[in-house]
């Protein structure tokens, strides 16, 4: 019992960061899934939210500032795909991956510059924001909070693609993008939706980040942007529930590995566990086998 | 098509390079029209370069020093040197607190011309840009740098602050005295030499006393400081130790009150900062500083400039919003105020605005500033025998004078 | 005309390069921004260079030359240290466990070595990978490499996370000049062989490429070990370049960096990222550098300039080209005395000139 007490305040830490970076995740793998793109910045799509909160949370009550900031980071998502990706849809692979780390670098040096370079402190949010104890363990609500959001969230993303035409559209391009343009579904429609997908979801996310964390900095989202994407991966790249399960495991993990001491390595473990699985098993948890076509 | 534009790019590279051959200083950015002090032309101008961090770890204390520095030039911007009065011209460079980016920022304000340079805030970014500075002969007076490494060994860095291994022993003998503290948890941030610096230093002092330490760095770019402050917790540690940027500060302020830590928390001269106040604010947390200077001060002369300073930064919202958005007043702005006099001092004594003859004239300065006499020993280390320690009034967020501490 | 004359020509314009920046070093003062951007240009052409062999010769998307870079910077600064300043440098760990120091050049090929064993056996595993997945597995690689680095355990040897320095540096911008120089020409002379046919099949097809009969694994390792060889050598140049050296530094942003140099010169052209790789450095540390100071023009105060706009005019740039020069300054062509005469006979004729001494660095 003294183990599970002393251990606890780790473990809920640890749910709380999956959750968070479980958000993330999805954005990442439902953009490979479709476009086969490693949407470099979508991290700083998730930092971006965050910032906007700061100034729009003096600027009027919390109740316009969240749905305010949810609609912009949304419309922040389709922007960026429509001026930097669409242009290269039919170019390698490669540029519009290096399209993607030119839009991250854009979008942190604005950041940047607009802060001053300053961390800016998150608004308190009333109720969620509030301190309780567990056990003997005493988090904010947040924590508690977000596994749950998270949860609910993705089983409503799951119905969404299982049972509406969208989502039927969406698993039909992520199958076979030309066969699913002969089939009449409008491509460009499919790819926005999952931008504004992805980006909704990475502002929830932001909200609950950085209501635990609360200093937001221009390089805010690129770490856990990486290690969602490796969530990502390490769930298998194009599935959900795969980013999720990932994405858990992977804060689980972070947070007893800071815990035992081996600080040093929390950030390098999840690099070490990607290239574990990328040569063991490529395909991730939930992948699908995917054949080269010569 | 693309070969015109392959060609204007080639043809603006080549322009570019054999126009600076033209025009030697060319470089120096805003204030092109100043002629170089070093050239023949009639110079009025004599430039004090402020080698400062604006962004990253260290952007909120470093604008802060630089404020000090701006309001004394505000007060004196004159120098007589030789009978002839100059202008003083301030040149301000960001160095990112970044130990890759520092010495481009150094190599920017060397090539700008400046007589003498003040900074860094942050050792790691000092010691990083040293070399610049040594290799173009201009003397720097680091302003808040704590390290023993920044003026070791060399003759062209000074100091006006007090070390690590004094401030380090002094946190020691104050945990011991005020808590009787048996168990320290110390955190450094991985990679910065300041924070790694302070813990060492302070288990050194505090195993010396008898005590035991918990020593821990975190990555860059963490964020969730819960495992090292359950680990704290876990291991019964009676202080926790944390020396780090406020940056990070901010964020383990918030969660040891999120987690309920319950036992004292101390650190260092940087988190004398607003940036900590606003964070301690309204929570239960115990927080104590060692530091340079105390804002609440008897000195005739502090005073002075405390209200000084105050009216200064209220009367402009850009220097406001740079002191972190109120006028609570750091000691890294004293400490800038002073290092800036110090430098008029030796370009006076110097009586010339070449950088050799003002490395020259530091090791004679004699100056009495508000945080203390200024006297470089063979280093180039300021005298100091004593530090202020305050805590964080969590209700008022205002800082409460403690005790001067010395190391015995 | 011929290939003989082709290759004098070449020499006699290096040698008139060489001369142009003695003279240089001669009448400027050695404060100048230009001497900085010539520095570091040139060691960052040679790491752009590297990773344009690996991306742009062989097809193999690697975004790992900042671990490289940090094993080369972090074996020459260990090696070179002189045993007197090894107790102050090592102020923690009691002056290390290396008590010896090598001469620079040694160091310099052991920076390169010690970078390619460590290529070797990441390639083992990783470079089985394709495409997306190489790239963020040699990421993942980089950011283990960091982490090793700053391990306190190590301290004897790398200093913890701290500051390494007080080993020798140049003074003189010929220096990197010079080892770039070398290591570029190596580079090319590889290309074209029979091996860079080799990795350049691999990029086109890896199947036909197979099929021929080019062995995929062994290829892509060679390319990916001498990649790393200079990227470990250009390191150690930018150790020397900054006098100071800390892993901290060496993040995937730095990555970043060296790949949109690449880009913007054109991907599969070692003279691109050679000229981007002085453009880019010119830009970011020197020509906008007004953009981030407050200007007022006879009374009028420039709206928007102030800290941090430098970068954001920067990145903006850099957008455009990524999205509308794809093909970036040079495609992938490399700079010919033929091209040069072609561009004789356009209206440019005076232009083209000047693109003879820049295009050469």
């Amino acid at each position: 019992m003294k183990f599970f007490n002393e251990n606890l305040p780790y473990i809920l830490a640890g749910i709380s960061v999956g959750g968070q970076y479980a958000l993330i995740a999805i954005g990442y793998t439902m953009v490979y899934g479709i476009l086969r793109l490693i949407n470099f910045a979508h991290g700083d799509i998730f930092m971006v939210a965050g910032l906007m909160m700061v100034y729009f949370s003096t600027a009027m009550p919390l109740y316009a500032a969240i749905p305010l900031v949810l609609a912009l980071t949304v419309l922040l998502g389709f922007v960026i795909e429509r001026v930097a990706y669409k242009p290269l849809r039919n170019a390698p692979r490669m540029s519009i991956m290096i399209s993607a780390i030119g839009v991250s670098y854009l979008l942190q040096n604005m950041a940047l510059y607009v802060t001053g370079g300053l961390a800016k402190q998150y608004p308190p949010i009333p109720w969620i924001s509030d301190i309780i104890n567990i056990g003997t363990a005493t988090t904010k609500r947040v924590t508690v909070i977000t596994p749950v959001l998270t949860i609910v969230l993705v089983v409503a993303l799951v119905i969404l693609i299982k049972y509406t035409k969208i989502g039927m559209a969406m698993r039909a391009v992520s199958r076979d993008f030309e066969t699913a343009r002969l089939m009449g579904i409008k491509i460009n429609n499919v790819i926005s939706t999952t931008f504004i997908i992805g980006s909704l979801l990475a502002g929830v996310g932001s909200l609950l980040y950085f209501t635990n964390y609360t200093g937001v900095v221009p390089t805010a989202g690129a770490m856990p942007g990486l290690k969602a994407f490796v969530a990502a991966v390490f769930g298998g790249i194009g599935s959900i529930p795969g980013a999720v399960v990932g994405a858990f495991i992977i804060g689980i993990c972070e947070s007893l590995i800071k815990g035992a001491g081996w600080t040093t390595f929390s950030d390098a473990f999840t690099f070490a566990l990607l290239i574990v699985i990328l040569v063991a098993k490529p395909t991730g948890l939930f992948g699908e086998k995917t054949t080269d076509k010569v | 098509m693309k070969k015109v534009i392959a060609l204007s790019l080639a043809l603006a590279l080549l322009l570019a390079l054999t126009a600076c051959g033209g025009s030697t200083s060319s470089a120096a950015p805003a204030s092109s029209a100043a002629p170089s002090a070093s050239g023949d032309a009639a110079v009025d101008v004599i430039k004090i370069g402020v080698y400062e961090p604006a962004s990253g770890d260290n952007g909120a204390g470093g604008k802060q020093e630089t404020l000090g520095i701006q309001y004394a030039n505000s007060l004196v911007n004159t120098v007589n040197v030789g009978g002839k009065d100059y202008k003083v011209e301030l040149v301000i460079v960001d160095n990112e607190s970044s130990n890759d980016k520092g010495p481009s920022a150094a190599a920017s304000l060397v090539s700008s011309g400046v007589s003498i340079a003040l900074g860094s805030y942050g050792s790691g970014v000092s010691i990083a840009a040293s070399d610049v500075f040594a290799n173009a002969g201009i003397p720097v007076i680091g302003v808040t740098c704590t390290n023993p490494q920044v003026t070791e060994g060399n003759t062209h860095y000074f100091r006006i602050c007090f070390l690590d291994p004094f401030q380090g022993t002094v946190l020691a003998n104050f945990a011991t005295d005020s808590f009787s503290a048996k168990t320290a948890y110390s955190l450094a941030k991985l990679g910065d030499d300041y924070s790694v610096g302070l813990c060492y230093y302070f288990q050194q002092a505090f195993e010396a006393l008898g005590g035991k330490v918990i020593y821990e760095t975190f990555p860059e770019g963490n964020s969730d400081f819960t495992p090292y402050l359950t680990k704290a917790k876990n291991e019964g540690a009676d202080v926790f130790f944390a020396p780090v940027s406020t940056e990070a500060a901010a964020l383990i302020i918030e969660q040891a009150n999120a987690q309920s830590l319950g036992i004292p928390m101390m650190a260092g001269d940087t988190w004398d900062s607003n940036v900590i106040l606003n964070a301690a604010k309204g929570t239960k947390t115990d927080l104590y500083v060692t530091t340079f200077f105390d804002e609440g001060t008897d000195d005739e002369q502090g005073a002075e400039f405390v209200k000084g300073i105050k009216e200064w930064i209220n009367a402009n919202p850009t220097n406001l919003s740079n002191n972190g958005g109120d006028d609570t007043i750091a000691a890294v702005s004293a400490m800038g105020y002073d290092a800036y006099f110090t430098a008029l001092e030796a370009i006076k004594a110097a009586g010339s605005a070449d950088p050799k003859a003002v490395n020259e004239a530091l090791w004679k300065v004699d100056y009495t500033g508000i945080s203390g006499r200024i006297v470089f020993n063979e280093t180039g280390d300021a005298i100091r025998d004593a530090a202020f320690v305050k805590k964080v009034n969590t209700e008022t967020g205002k800082w409460e004078f403690v005790a001067i501490q010395g190391v015995n | 005309m011929d290939k003989k004359m082709k290759s004098i020509y070449s020499l006699i314009a290096v040698a008139a390069l060489f001369v142009f920046l003695f003279l240089l070093e001669r009448t400027l003062p050695s404060t100048s921004m230009l001497f900085t951007v010539l520095k570091k240009g040139a060691i960052y052409a040679l790491v752009a260079v590297s990773l344009n062999l690996l991306n742009g010769f062989t097809g193999l998307f690697s975004l790992g030359q900042a671990g490289f870079m940090l094993i080369g910077a972090y074996t020459y600064a260990i090696f070179t240290i002189p045993p007197q300043a090894r107790a102050q440098v090592y102020q923690y760990f009691d002056g290390g466990i290396i008590q010896f120091a090598l001469p620079v050049p040694v160091a310099l090929v052991l920076a390169g070595l010690a970078a390619a064993t460590f290529a070797f056996l990441i390639g083992l595993p990783v470079l089985r990978l394709k495409g997306d997945y190489l790239a963020i597995a040699t990421l993942g690689f980089a950011e283990i490499i960091r982490a090793i680095f700053q391990w306190d355990k190590l301290g004897p040897i790398t200093n913890g996370s701290n500051l390494l320095r007080k080993f020798p540096a140049f003074s003189s911008v010929l220096f990197p000049f010079a080892v770039s120089g070398i290591c570029i020409a190596l580079i090319v002379l590889l290309i074209n062989s029979s091996f860079g046919r080799a990795f350049k099949a691999i990029r086109e097809d890896e199947i036909a490429a197979e099929a021929m009969g080019i062995s995929l694994f062994k290829h892509k390792m060679l390319s990916f070990v001498i990649s790393s060889f200079f990227a470990g050598v250009s390191g150690a140049l930018l150790a020397m370049y900054q006098t100071t050296v800390q892993a901290s530094a060496f993040k995937s942003a730095m990555t970043y960096e060296i790949l949109l140099i690449v880009v913007i010169g054109g991907i599969g052209s070692v003279t691109g990222s050679c000229l981007s790789s002085f453009l880019f450095i010119a830009c970011s540390e020197w020509w906008l550098r007004f953009l981030d100071a407050e200007t007022v023009i006879s009374g009028f105060h420039v709206p928007l300039l102030r800290s941090g706009f430098r970068k954001v005019v920067f990145s903006v740039i850099i957008m455009c080209v990524v999205l509308f020069y794809r093909q970036g300054i040079m495609g992938d062509r490399e700079f010919s005395w033929k091209g040069l005469i072609g561009l004789f006979k356009k209206p440019f004729a005076k232009r083209a000139k000047a693109k003879g001494g820049a295009a050469h660095e």
